[in-house]
């Protein structure tokens, strides 16, 4: 079973990318022998209401069983405890909020009620350090990455709040780990796709240092390949049982335990 | 076969305590992925006593012997790039007769001079006359000026290429930070530019673009410090093309533009 926890539908709007229609990450995730994906409509992402690509991405959802919708929550909208709830009820694995696209302070008042939100409803929340490397973004994309600062902030703001991270590096990864307590980081998770492999091994000394119970398996497709995050584990020698914890058990047993 | 045109090793004066398990990491690495031939190159020092981009005619002696070492001692698996400076003409030119001499394959510039100086050219001229390429550290589009690099785009690589139409230029790492279309459209219509497609970027469509822009003739497979992403575009590659397309990017290419028996195999 291989679970990824980072895939996106639809079009991004800052250049050209394959690939994005449900169907055609169906056909990737044959192609990378990837069981199911926890998806999020990619262009409302950039809306000024990102709730509005919600009920496509619900859709898109029941048409294909493989795919979970991890539909957005805006904490600055009014009523977005509705959209909340709208995820619960569709069974959502996860709900995300990149608070920098929606222009909200990621560590402010907004994100800690919908911090506080999730962990009473015992829902994680997703949150992207980035998408694109920044030394090719779009000039217009400004948008400032994630810092680790804003998500030690936020795991401090409620304690039953669990944090999916994605896009994270060795040193960001790092820097919230060792600068929370045993208790706050068990509640983080990270997704694996930024993180380098052979030979820097930084995904090898992270499993070691940080915890092989932190880590799941997720690759930003369409906007990366998939088999990056498949190759970057072939070059470890994980037992099977610490492969499939990575690929899905820490997803299943931990992260929506 | 399948060459990596873009490696790197460390040595004992680099200012890493792990240098040793980085170099084995890669070769073995290299044995899961598969890699016949690392095609290596070290900068110097490594920013111990002069700077990565920038690094001194003692660093590049001790740097490049470092690397014939290495190449002594795995025969079958190691080649070098000789690394030099353009701005120590005397140096640069004398290290790489001794490095090419001594077996190395290639001539590595990082980012010490922008790639369409005149400086360049008694470079790209001893790479005509012993036939080896020149790899070209590249930003894909400089915007504007970096620290700790005099980093150069493709449109200046492109310029030198012009310069010497006889020399084959490996325009480095595509994947390696910057916009990658940018790269492309300017090695469009320059049949001596090759494109390396080493780097950490994976991005979707990358690969598919620069099928486009330099057909499968003109793409050397490597993968600079992340072995695993170049892995992946490997196997994105082996989804996207035909048997022989893809031999010519894991190898058929490289063994075109470097000189003759420089891999075990050729």
């Amino acid at each position: 079973m291989r679970i990824d926890v980072n895939a996106f539908l639809g079009a991004y709007p800052w250049r050209k990318v394959p690939g994005t229609s449900p169907e055609a990450l169906v056909k990737a995730l044959d192609r990378a022998e990837i069981d199911e994906a926890w998806v999020t409509h990619l262009p409302s992402l950039f809306w000024r209401d990102p709730t509005q690509g919600n009920a496509w991405l619900a859709s898109a959802a029941r048409d294909e069983p493989r795919l979970k919708p991890v539909p957005v929550v805006h904490p600055g909208l009014a009523q977005w405890e509705q959209a909340l709830a709208d995820a619960l009820n569709a069974g959502a694995p996860a709900v995300r909020c990149d608070p920098l696209y929606l222009g909200l302070d990621p560590a402010g008042d907004d994100m800690r009620v919908l911090a506080a939100a999730c962990g009473a409803a015992r829902i994680p929340l997703m949150l992207a350090v980035r998408l694109e490397d920044g030394r090719q973004r779009h000039p217009n994309d400004v948008v400032p990455e994630l810092s680790a600062a804003a998500v030690r902030a936020l795991i401090r703001a409620d304690a039953d709040l669990r944090l999916l991270v994605t896009h994270a590096d060795r040193a960001f990864v790092e820097e919230v780990h060792f600068g929370s307590t045993p208790e706050e980081a068990a509640r983080i998770w990270w997704d694996i796709c930024w993180i380098w492999g052979a030979y820097e091994d930084h995904l090898a000394t992270l499993l070691e240092t940080v915890g092989r119970d932190r880590f799941v398996f997720g690759t930003g497709q369409p906007l990366r390949l998939p088999e990056n995050s498949i190759a970057k584990l072939d070059l470890l020698d994980l037992a099977p049982d610490r492969r499939a914890a990575i690929e899905s058990t820490h997803v299943r047993k931990g992260l929506l335990a | 076969m399948l060459v990596d045109i873009h490696a790197h090793f460390y040595h004992d004066r680099a200012p890493r305590a792990d240098r040793e398990e980085r170099n084995a990491s890669r070769l073995t690495a290299g044995e899961k992925i598969g890699i016949t031939v690392h095609v290596a190159s070290i900068l110097g020092s490594w920013g111990r006593t002069s700077p990565i981009y920038f690094p001194s005619p003692p660093d590049l002696t001790y740097g490049n012997d470092a690397l014939l070492a290495l190449q002594r001692a795995h025969p079958t698996r190691i080649r070098g790039y000789v690394c030099v400076n353009p701005n120590y003409t005397t140096h640069a030119r004398a290290e790489i007769a001794r490095c090419l001499a001594a077996g190395m394959i290639g001539i590595k510039l990082a980012a010490s001079r922008r790639a369409d100086d005149p400086l360049l050219d008694p470079i790209c001229a001893l790479a005509q006359q012993h036939r080896v390429p020149v790899l070209q550290h590249v930003w894909q589009h400089r915007r504007r000026d970096w620290p700790g690099q005099e980093a150069s785009d493709a449109s200046e690589l492109c310029t030198l290429a012009r310069r010497h139409p006889e020399v084959a230029f490996i325009l480095a790492h595509i994947a390696g930070g910057g916009d990658w279309l940018h790269s492309l459209h300017a090695v469009r219509d320059v049949a001596n530019v090759y494109v390396d497609l080493s780097g950490s970027g994976v991005d979707g469509g990358m690969l598919e673009a620069c099928v486009e822009a330099a057909g499968v003739s003109r793409l050397l497979w490597g993968t600079d410090l992340t072995m695993d992403t170049g892995w992946a575009k490997l196997r994105y590659l082996e989804t996207l093309l035909n048997k022989d397309e893809l031999a010519l990017i894991r190898w058929k290419n490289a063994v075109r533009i470097f000189p003759p028996n420089a891999f075990p195999a050729d």
